[in-house]
């Protein structure tokens, strides 16, 4: 899940397990996705699906140590911002999470964080890192996507 | 903008008007506070005004959730009032939409207890 071709990197960057870690990210990636030529409902929904993966990190990822750090990368495209979140946590089988849309689990209080990612990105990955960790990589297109290259 | 809640009584109906974020941390555990004070003092009819939040997280759909479930748990109903269309969104997303009742107009709202 490194940088696709056509992506630049722009931050690489490591926050501190806490819920201010989740502030600075989405300002960080908001900053970058208008400039990739995002509008403002496209960047609500990057920024809510930022917002819920470095929750993610920070609270089940790395547990809000002080010794575990949430590496934040974020590459651009023409047409595309491509956002990447590690943690340094065990890790969990996305497999095995209940489904929060399935009946007897609409009452749950938690669990739907995956499922606003998802439906607010194009593309969503996930992968087990060595020794310990999970990273996470966000995708999210420009609406039309034929226009001209911008910048590049 | 943190989170703002107002509390009035329209009739027998609790109307909290929410204002701001209802995020993870001090957002959602200031709502989860308030409904749970409702609660206990036997409040069983309960109208959420969201209709000036500006955001919601998956932690702040919990709390709404979790607030549905205590005060039904009381033998109460807690109805929302005025979703942004970026709630409403949520809502239908996370299939919560066929849970809660939802109303537009508050003394459409307000009536709908009785």
């Amino acid at each position: 899940m490194g940088e696709q071709r056509g992506e630049t990197t722009c931050v690489d960057t490591l926050l501190a397990s806490s819920l201010d870690s989740v502030d600075g990210a989405e300002d960080i990636v908001l900053k970058i996705a208008e400039e990739v030529g995002f509008e403002q409902e496209d960047l609500h929904k990057i920024g809510m699906a930022v917002r819920e993966t470095v929750v993610n990190a920070v609270v089940h990822g790395n547990r809000y140590s002080a010794h575990k750090k949430v590496r934040l990368s974020v590459a651009k495209a023409w047409n595309r911002i491509a956002v990447t979140v590690a943690d340094e946590g065990n890790g969990f089988d996305l497999s095995s999470l209940p489904d929060p849309l399935a009946e007897e689990n609409l009452l749950q209080q938690s669990g739907r964080g995956i499922l606003l990612i998802r439906a607010f990105v194009d593309d969503y990955q996930m992968r087990r890192l060595s020794p310990v960790g999970t990273e996470v990589k966000l995708i999210k297109y420009l609406p039309d996507s034929n226009r001209q290259p911008k910048g590049f | 903008m943190s989170i703002q809640l107002t509390i009035r009584q329209v009739g027998d109906v609790n109307v909290i008007d929410v204002a701001g974020r209802i995020t993870l941390g001090e957002g959602a555990s200031t709502l989860r506070e308030s409904l749970r004070d409702l609660v206990i003092k036997s409040n069983k009819r309960i109208l959420l005004n969201l209709g000036d939040v500006s955001y919601i997280d998956s932690s702040g759909i919990g709390e709404l959730v979790s607030g549905f479930t205590s005060v039904a748990n009381q033998g109460g109903t807690l109805k929302l009032l005025g979703l942004t269309k970026r709630v409403k969104d949520l809502l239908q997303i996370t299939k919560l939409y066929t849970v809660f009742e939802v109303f537009d107009d508050e003394a459409a709202a307000v009536r709908s207890f009785s």
